[in-house]
């Protein structure tokens, strides 16, 4: 047989590997061989490409190898579960403008073949490449910076923003042209990439810090998209395919999330929630008097009587490096025969699924984890809900309150509980910006405090009496 | 063309396969989806691969070097997370 067709037929069983991984993914109990069998899938990829007799010289790619191999490998263990957003972002990142990076040496190779015919699938993806690679890469810094703290995460605008990002999209189209009809020119290429970082920014920026999961997501799409527009520069299949599985995967989640929050993507890209929140009226005024702060103590008494009790963890618990002690808290009062659930918000944390990861990682039984839509209806049979961080998803406004910037998401009808508890180190608002009356409400008591201390000092409370 | 529309055909086709699959996959796990699929993203290393190994001039190595770093970080990065996550949800078998 042919190298080549073997080369081929190596991809082709990467390509298997790559959807079986993923489907994979869909169960607890598989997603560790999925995720295995995918891995499985890049190596036979990689190792069938260095076979292929147009590679010549192994050095250059040995040492690229072995330097992201050091740095990949460090940034996996070291990075907190906290953090698993910033992280997916930054890795995004790289894979972006590694796109960039192939489609301009494949344009360096081809540049010569063009000057007597031009091969139109190959430039028009090279251009591609390098716009999708381009806003990828940047988009997904400025994500990570939102997320880190490094740049603001409110939504930045200014005066004639979106006019700001029409003109430099169409001046990355207008490049982009231009260089398929030119394609000898090169040097066209770089200020395309150069442009399209630009975009990248100018696109991410005007977005608040609450849509960065949905911004996170849209740019692995696109970095799917990325990889695959490379694969028509290469024709490669296992490019295109894995490529484009990655970017239906981002698409599909981006949906999800936008339905979580009851908004539209177009919303969450030129809209933000920022924006609106500074012209909501000051807050002072509307918890002063009536609001009931409560101890850790009253609390454990109330814990005490009561049968059922759900836990609402949210990103303030995250934060606090909490979840350990929140299971700490389940373990005791499941052990006292108490009913205990928790209520998981689509977007509670900072990715869809990103609680789930965290309370995994306290060692917290997957079946004690409630979906918003499965315990909505059953709050009023519980006793005591702890809500633990989360402020935006438990707020009533997005159901009463129409012109709120929250209007319509979907939340935990928390309310309904016989009584709240509340774990708020403050009544800052959240993330939306809008304050929450279920912070005034009757049956609601706020308990002021880390939520890691509130819960150690309950847990303390607990064993005394 | 020809070449052109086969390319066009499997993407098409591979679009279709994705959304299949992961509209099945539950919200518990999403965020190792992401990251997973994140990592499969990272297949543009082939390309670099060849950009790197192919001797042709100096500008298309350092692409080619530059490209395989970032492509291997997403790569290798992206799928041992992913499994360091996924181990935390397997815990949950072994009883208490």
């Amino acid at each position: 047989m042919e190298l080549i067709s073997i080369l081929n037929l190596s991809y082709l069983v990467a390509s298997i590997l790559f959807i079986v991984g993923i489907k994979q993914l869909a169960h607890p109990k598989t997603a560790t061989r999925g995720n295995l069998l995918g891995a499985l899938g890049m190596l036979i990829a990689v190792v069938a490409t260095l076979f292929d007799k147009a590679i010549l010289t192994y050095d250059w790619i040995l040492v690229g190898v072995l330097i992201g191999s050091l740095i990949g490998i460090i940034l996996a263990i070291k990075i907190q579960m906290t953090a698993m957003p910033q992280l997916v972002a930054i890795l995004n990142g790289f894979g972006g403008i590694a796109s960039v990076f192939v489609a301009g040496a494949a344009l360096q190779l081809s540049i010569p073949k063009y000057a007597f015919a031009v091969n139109y699938q190959e430039i028009v993806s090279i251009v591609f490449s390098a716009i999708v690679g381009g806003i990828t890469f940047s988009g997904s810094f400025i994500a990570f910076g939102k997320l880190q703290g490094f740049i603001t995460e409110k939504a930045v605008r200014y005066p004639g923003d979106q006019l700001v990002k029409i003109l430099v999209g169409l001046t990355a189209v207008g490049l982009g042209v231009y260089g398929c009809l030119v394609p000898t020119d090169e040097s066209i290429y770089w200020i395309l990439s150069g442009v399209s970082l630009l975009l990248g920014v100018f696109l991410v920026i005007p977005i608040g810090g609450a849509d960065m999961p949905v911004v996170i997501s849209l740019l692995n799409s696109y970095s799917g998209i990325a990889a695959s527009a490379t694969g028509f520069v290469l024709n490669n299949n296992v490019l295109i395919i894995a490529g484009s599985l990655v970017g239906a995967s981002g698409i599909i989640l981006t949906q999800i999330m936008c339905k979580a929050m009851n908004r539209s993507l177009t919303n969450v890209l030129f809209g933000g929630f920022g924006a609106v929140a500074t012209e909501m009226k000051d807050d002072g005024d509307f918890y002063s008097g009536k609001v009931k702060s409560t101890s850790a103590e009253e609390v454990a008494m109330l814990l005490d009587v009561a049968r059922s009790v759900v836990i609402v963890p949210g990103y303030g618990m995250a934060v606090a490096q909490a979840q350990h002690t929140v299971r700490d808290l389940y373990q005791l009062l499941t052990a006292r025969g108490i009913d205990v659930t928790f209520a998981i918000h689509p977007v509670a944390g900072r990715m869809p699924g990103h609680m789930n990861v965290l309370l995994a990682e306290a060692d917290i039984p997957y079946d004690r984890l409630k979906e918003m839509d499965e315990i909505n209806s059953t709050f009023e049979n519980v006793d005591v809900v702890i809500v633990n961080g989360a402020n935006d998803v438990t707020n009533p406004l997005a159901k009463t309150d129409p012109k709120s910037p929250i209007a319509g998401m979907p939340i935990l009808d928390v309310g309904n509980a016989k009584t709240v508890v509340v774990i708020k180190r403050s009544l800052s608002p959240g993330f939306a910006g809008v304050p929450n009356p279920l912070f005034i409400a009757d049956n609601c008591l706020m308990l002021f405090g880390d939520g890691k201390k509130a819960t150690q000092e309950m847990i303390a409370a607990l064993k005394e009496s | 063309m020809e070449i052109f529309v086969t390319a066009v055909t499997i993407f098409v086709l591979a679009i279709f396969v994705g959304f299949e699959i992961i509209t099945k996959i539950p919200p518990i796990l999403h965020t190792p989806l992401m990251s997973g699929s994140n990592a499969i993203s990272g297949i543009t290393l082939i390309g670099a691969l060849y950009a790197a190994g192919i001797e042709e001039s100096n500008i298309t190595k350092i692409l080619g070097l530059f490209s395989v770093i970032f492509a291997t970080i997403n790569v290798v990065g992206g799928f041992l997370v992913t499994h360091r996550m996924l181990g935390m949800f397997k815990k949950k078998d072994a009883p208490k």
